[in-house]
């Protein structure tokens, strides 16, 4: 089992989702995040004030997968997260040591 | 003989029904109802100018967790002022005392009825006094709001309230007083008896300085107070340093939208009637507010690259600063002109002023409110001569357009703007400075960083 979490451009969530729905993932968390990497912020001006924003906003993507799933997985992020220009964003993936489905008490692979 | 826009409350009811008049007398003026019911609307809209108005567009300005506080002083200090100008304002400020400050004749509005009525600038017109005292209320509890915007999210609620009556009392008052108290029209019968009306009129009154609906007594009164504010109560932590972006620029349009309409009302209602100059003033302040946005808007584009919404909006409030002494004084040209200067100067007073003075004015009340200020009664000097498109000064005496003189008209349009700077700037810091030394100006650094919403007032704009 592997954790993936990936940090994508907002505006990407619709197809990373439908790309992971079609590889068999069977389900996502999502959160709004901030962060910076190579891409670079930008500024804002209120009259006389000016503002640098080093902490552009992104949406950070993350799923639970079987170890069988994982290349297709990443390779649809990738694809459908991508849009060539700096920004698109990473993904990071780990060892997963356990999962356990709540309402059955299911756990490991059977749990995700 | 000035056409100013004040006058002082004459009890014409009651001079008429005095024994002594012979048979035949004229009867006494009874209120027209068109003016009357322009003169209600007016109030109303000021009244909108001040709590929604002033406080959504100093709201949206400011980071999300001082949002009430904002709108909580702007609505407290409304009514505050309110009850102290029934109290004692109304009559320091517009009966009979001398140049500098009116007397206590009208104390808890004493002897004011129903029926006693005020002079406007027409002869044999004139007000039910209830709905004047009103209209000036609206004048005298708006114009020390516009101050907080200069030491936004850092003061303490308190130190504010107290600031607010010894300012009322020690600035507003005497301005208005010294600007707009006059006998009013029906005194000027011949020139003896101008001048004897002369020696209650207010100080700034007899200077001849022109200010039709308040650049001196609102805009420079309340934006050098502001700006001795910000330099008193000193920077926001993390100034220059930290983002301190407006949390919602949405919600100061919706605020200087409020504003602009209300300022129709402000302006407009000025005139006391709704007759001709009313019609002056209403389109005087409408082109004007529309070229200083125009102004604001190019000028922005041009010097920073992009035209921004804040931008924009700063310019309306300008141009409505630049116009409000000039409003019915000036022809349509000298008003567009005056609100291109007024977008214009008023740009460079939020940027290049601002990095000058080196003070953290907030919300900017000084760069727009001050510096339009002065600068509309300065050019009030210059549009309102006839030559210029401009109404020029009324002989009430002659009962015809006096004689303009650009050059002394200049001169009066200075004694104006200085004493406001001056007495202002120096009630301001005697208040600022009794607070500091008292109860203290600012919140902890720990309130400041945590916002006045939940430190001051246990409560939360927003719950996301």
């Amino acid at each position: 089992m592997k954790w993936i979490s990936a940090i994508i451009k907002p505006f990407k969530l619709d197809e990373v989702r439908m790309a992971l729905n079609a590889v068999g993932v069977q389900g996502l968390t999502v959160t709004d995040v901030k962060g910076f990497g190579r891409q670079k912020g930008h500024t804002e001006l209120y009259r006389g004030a000016e503002y640098v924003v080093d902490f552009l906003p992104k949406v950070k993507v993350e799923a639970a997968v079987h170890d069988d799933v994982l290349d297709s997985a990443i390779a649809a992020i990738e694809q459908a997260a991508a849009t060539g220009k700096i920004g698109d964003g990473k993904i990071f993936v780990f060892d997963l040591a356990r999962a356990v489905r709540i309402r059955t008490g299911e756990s490991g692979a059977a749990a995700i | 003989m000035n056409r100013l826009l004040a006058f002082a409350p004459v009890l014409l009811a009651a001079l008429f029904s005095t024994p002594g008049w012979a048979d035949g007398a004229p009867p006494a003026p009874v209120p027209n109802k068109g003016d009357t019911a322009w003169l209600i609307t007016a109030t109303l809209l000021v009244v909108m100018m001040a709590t929604p108005g002033l406080g959504l567009f100093y709201g949206g300005m400011v980071r999300a967790k001082n949002m009430l506080s904002v709108l909580m002083q702007t609505l407290v200090i409304f009514c505050l002022l309110g009850v102290l100008w029934a109290v004692y304002g109304y009559s320091l400020a517009f009966t009979d005392g001398n140049a500098f400050i009116g007397g206590f004749d009208k104390l808890f509005m004493k002897g004011v009825t129903p029926e006693t009525v005020v002079a406007t600038f027409s002869k044999g017109v004139v007000l039910p006094e209830y709905l004047f005292a009103s209209f000036e209320l609206t004048f005298a509890a708006i114009t020390p709001a516009l101050i907080i915007g200069g030491f936004a999210e850092r003061i303490k609620f308190s130190a504010v309230l107290i600031f607010m009556v010894l300012w009322f009392t020690f600035s507003y008052i005497p301005m208005a007083h010294m600007v707009w108290y006059w006998a009013g029209p029906d005194a000027f019968t011949s020139a003896e008896a101008a001048a004897k009306a002369g020696e209650f009129a207010g100080f700034l009154f007899n200077k001849g300085a022109l200010d039709f609906a308040g650049g001196t007594v609102v805009h420079i009164n309340a934006g050098v107070a502001a700006l001795v504010g910000a330099y008193m109560v000193g920077p926001r932590i993390g100034y220059r340093r930290e983002s301190m972006a407006p949390h919602s620029l949405t919600m100061t349009l919706v605020g200087a939208s409020l504003l602009f309409v209300g300022w129709f009302g402000f302006n407009v209602g000025s005139a006391l009637e709704a007759g001709a100059t009313a019609g002056l003033a209403f389109f005087n302040t409408l082109v004007a507010a529309c070229a200083a946005t125009v102004a604001w808007t190019v000028i922005e584009a041009l010097f920073k690259g992009k035209p921004s919404m804040l931008g924009a909006v700063s310019g309306a409030i300008a141009g409505l600063v630049v116009i409000t002494p000039a409003c019915g004084l000036v022809g349509p040209m000298g008003a567009i002109i005056m609100g291109f200067l007024g977008g214009i100067v008023c740009y460079w007073g939020v940027n290049g002023l601002k990095r000058m003075l080196g003070v953290d004015d907030s919300l900017d009340v000084f760069g727009v409110h001050g510096v339009g200020g002065i600068l509309g009664a300065l050019l009030t000097g210059v549009f309102a001569s006839p030559e210029l498109g401009g109404t020029g000064v009324w002989d009430y005496v002659a009962n015809a357009p006096a004689a303009y003189d650009m050059g002394a008209q200049l001169v009066a349009q200075s004694w104006g703007a200085g004493t406001a700077v001056v007495w202002s700037g120096v009630v301001s810091w005697i208040a600022f400075k009794l607070i500091d030394v008292t109860i203290g100006l600012r919140v902890s650094e720990e309130d400041e960083r945590e916002g006045l919403d939940l430190s001051a007032h246990g409560e939360s704009a927003y719950h996301v």
